[in-house]
């Protein structure tokens, strides 16, 4: 069976979508397809991919309008009576085809303070900790950063506020150093003003596209907000803070 | 004249994966410079896909693990033919470098009295992996990478490394070029640390993604260092065989480290029956045992599903000859099976195996909490790679290290599951610090510049020849005639045809041919990808030829058995001043007693 595909082409200046026929076999995935084109029909054709097992995040598009792992798409999940759109994502600058610049998150993430652990539990050197109470932060660091949750999010997306707001992959992120059972390093401030936690308006579109099914929005950037909001709003908070530096729970 | 953009750094090493990084951060801490060359973005070089976990004698599961039992462990493994410093410095070095990872913010799971849990992995005694459910790759390189970017390492993401350059025979820098517009780039550095992982793109089958086209292997070669042990190349017993497009994609051994079977269409568990010698005293002889040692039984021996991959690859291989095999020609895994035995089976191997129920349910419609998984042998890791001292992980090219899988020693003639991990992280770290320590000691040398020129002339030639052969064409047909002629069952006569045609190969690569332009461009990167493939295919097939015997990861029909005369010797392989790949055999590094004792203790 064929399948037509409109495939975005072109770089930052201008591009269009251009049509491609394949064949389909069984168990194909949208980046079978878009190689199988590369290999036949466009040798120049530009798109990230590494492990093809939703392991790496690379292959980030949107099919039909919605962002994907190219990788994990079944053709047999999507309808073959009309041509399938493939464009890349929208929160960031296209550099060529379906590739975008994503390098504002690499340089995002090295803003956020990094891990400090309080001293070893042991004279080895080592810690101690129990499992249900790194169940939540083993859950954000599923995330295989492939910016999919950045791309929804209308703050970036559509506002385009890459300078006051750090976008949803980022408040995992700090929300994973923050709940780190060793972690000593206070981000609320940080949060609040540089990276704009304020931004979200809690959505949860992030969520719902995030391949490895993290609860972003309830997990994460909720009990963020939520210590912001003890530290920042909570009167009795301000004449703790006065008193006494924020011990972390 | 060709146009470059000029970097300078004391260190530049060449792969972002876990042995890159830990070098790189290594090196940073000793307070030299250091540039990061990725061939992709940072944090996705295969280390991201590593799953089952990193092997370490923490003995946090069992205290009767220590250092001396993983050394044996993993000569056991590798046939005796690895390089014996190294696997005593990778057994000693691994726990350190673990609880580092921790210190760093890795969240690895844990025992009940709150340490690193450990699991089950083939040919390990003891259960030795230190793991994250089965994403502990993932957890490993993101780890190193948010630690390191905190260093001031500078990192060059999706650039690419053409050649290496050196001045009266020393290392002093790279030419390369970034894959984003195409512009070409040289690197001046004191020291290089290679790290750019394995080979798995000339094969058809393969758990290696398209970067895994030989980079360092072939780099280090033509800047005059040493390849040993190409004829190893492992082939790992699990990989998905359905659909036809998923498969090679790795089934991480840690299903069956959970207790998952592997059984042939008639239902029986076909390791039982092929047990080796050497193996016997330490493996399970009936279904019950092999339960309890997954269950942590310390008075159970393993099941046979946790021998050596080397091994269970060709028992695979051979039940699916012989017409045992499942309806898509691979085996049977199955991990539902243990519903049986536990309650709450469902939730737990959801738990402890979330990629690959995922992985399964939605690329082949298959729950695994359910039914039993369907999987075949795929190329997987190199065991050869770049010569290099034990210690320092220097080759014999003054400046030019190696680290992780490009380089080689430490597995011999198979690698047992998790040792790489540690590996990349135990030879990471040396190579960074020992190429500080060259840094510090050497200068920056001058740069070649017709040298440079001619690379970038022959780099560009595809777009001269437009209409020459297609890029995709060549890599499919080298990838597909290495799979059926240096596999995993090999004959003289098959290799030697294999060689007629990558002369034929090389003669059409010349050829090759581009269209578009140099701004990101995949056609063109595979045209300049496939000199590298084509080097190292050659050096795998001509160590096999060398190699007659079966050992470990090479099997061949011709040469069925272990030869003595192969026992103690590995293939070396070098470029003669003509250019052409020379094979030689070497003794294997003699063993002091020390090491001796341990091992004789072990059996």
């Amino acid at each position: 069976m064929n399948a037509t595909f409109k495939i975005w082409r072109g770089d930052a200046n201008n591009g269009a979508f251009r049509e491609y026929t394949t064949e389909i076999s069984e168990g194909m995935v949208v980046l079978d397809a878009v190689h199988d084109i590369q290999r036949t029909q466009a040798t120049d054709l530009a798109c990230r991919w590494n492990c093809k097992a939703g392991k790496c995040g690379s292959c980030s598009a949107e099919v039909n309008g919605m962002p994907k792992l190219m990788c994990m798409t079944r053709m047999s999940d999507l309808p073959l009576d009309r041509p399938i759109t493939i464009e890349p994502i929208k929160a960031f600058p296209v550099l060529k085809d379906l590739i975008t610049d994503v390098s504002w998150n690499f340089q995002v993430k090295k803003k956020i303070k990094p891990f400090k652990p309080r001293p070893p539990d042991a004279p080895d050197g080592t810690w101690r900790m129990q499992q249900e109470d790194i169940d939540r932060v083993q859950e954000f660091r599923k995330c295989i950063e492939c910016f999919l949750c950045q791309d929804v999010c209308h703050v970036l997306r559509d506002h385009q506020m890459h300078d006051r707001f750090i976008g949803p992959r980022f408040l995992i992120y700090a929300a994973a150093l923050e709940m780190h059972p060793l972690d000593t390093e206070d981000r609320v401030e940080e949060l609040r003003e540089a990276h704009g936690i304020g931004y979200c308006n809690i959505t949860k579109c992030c969520t719902k596209v995030c391949p490895e099914e993290i609860q972003i929005t309830d997990n994460g950037i909720i009990p963020l907000k939520e210590r912001v909001v003890d530290d920042y709003y909570d009167p009795l908070g301000w004449i703790w803070r006065g008193r006494k530096k924020r011990v972390k729970g | 004249m060709a146009e470059y953009e000029t970097f300078e750094h004391d260190v530049l090493v060449i792969g972002a994966g876990g042995a890159g990084l830990r070098a790189a951060i290594e090196a940073s801490a000793a307070g030299v410079s250091v540039g990061l060359v990725c061939k992709s973005l940072l944090g996705k070089a295969h280390t991201v896909m590593a799953e089952g976990g990193i092997a370490a004698a923490l003995a946090n599961v069992d205290d009767r693990d220590n250092w001396k039992v993983h050394f044996a462990d993993t000569m056991r493994g590798g046939q005796y033919v690895n390089n014996w410093r190294m696997a005593e410095l990778h057994a000693k070095e691994a726990p350190d470098r673990v609880r580092e990872l921790e210190a760093w913010g890795a969240v690895f799971d844990r025992t009940k009295d709150g340490r690193i849990l450990q699991r089950n992995f083939g040919g390990h005694k003891y259960p030795r992996l230190a793991h994250v459910g089965d994403r502990t790759g993932l957890e490993m390189i993101r780890t190193l990478q948010d630690h390191g970017v905190h260093q001031g390492i500078d990192v060059h993401m999706e650039r690419t490394i053409l050649t290496l350059l050196k001045q009266d025979g020393r290392i002093v820098g790279a030419f390369g070029y970034d894959r984003e517009r195409g512009r070409f780039l040289v690197f001046r550095a004191k020291a290089i640390v290679l790290a750019t992982g394995g080979i798995g793109r000339a094969y058809k089958i393969t758990s290696n993604s398209w970067e895994y086209t030989g980079d360092g292997h072939a780099l280090g070669y033509r800047a005059g260092a040493e390849l040993i042990d190409m004829e190893f190349v492992q082939f790992h017993p699990t990989g998905m065989v359905w659909p036809p497009s998923v498969c090679g994609i790795l089934v991480t051994e840690g299903v069956r480290g959970e207790g998952g079977t592997l059984t042939n269409k008639e239902g029986r568990r076909f390791m039982f029956d092929s047990v080796p010698e050497n193996y016997r005293a330490q493996t399970a002889d009936n279904e019950e045992e092999g339960w309890l040692y997954c269950q942590g039984d310390k008075n159970a021996r393993r099941p046979p599903e946790l021998l050596t991959r080397d091994h269970i690859a060709r028992c695979i291989v051979r039940e699916i000859k012989e017409g045992r095999g499942s309806p898509h020609g691979g085996v049977f895994l199955d991990i539902a099976w243990i519903g049986k035995k536990i309650p709450n089976a469902a939730e737990h191997i959801k738990k402890k195996l979330p990629s690959m129920y995922h992985q399964f349910k939605q690329l082949a419609d298959i729950d695994i909490t359910e039914e039993p998984m369907e999987v075949g042998p795929t190329t997987h890791y190199m065991m050869g790679g770049i010569r290099v001292d034990s210690d320092t992980q220097m080759s014999r090219v003054p400046g030019l290290f190696a680290a992780g899988e490009c380089a080689a020693g430490i597995n011999g003639a198979n690698r047992l599951g998790g040792n790489s991990l540690s590996d990349l992280l135990v030879f990471g770290k040396r190579a960074g610090e020992f190429a500080a320590k060259f840094a510090k000691e050497n200068q920056h040398g001058a740069i070649n510049t017709t040298e440079i020129e001619n690379v970038a002339r022959e780099a560009l030639r595809p777009f001269e020849q437009r209409e020459g052969e297609n890029p995709y064409t060549l890599q499919g047909d080298l990838q597909e005639t290495m799979q059926d002629n240096v596999g995993i069952v090999r004959t003289e006569a098959e290799m030697k045809s294999q060689l007629e045609h990558l002369r034929k190969l090389w003669e059409q690569a010349s050829r090759v041919g581009v269209s578009g332009n140099r701004e990101f461009n995949p056609g063109w990167h595979t045209a300049l990808d496939l000199k590298n493939l084509l080097t190292v295919s050659e050096a795998i097939t001509r160590a096999a030829l060398e190699r007659k015997e079966s050992r470990g990861a090479q099997f061949r029909e011709d040469y069925p058995e272990k030869d003595e005369r192969f026992a103690k010797v590995n293939t070396i392989i070098s470029q003669a001043a003509d250019g052409s790949i020379q094979v030689r055999l070497e003794p294997v590094p003699e063993m002091p007693d020390y090491l001796k004792t341990i091992i004789e203790e072990m059996k």
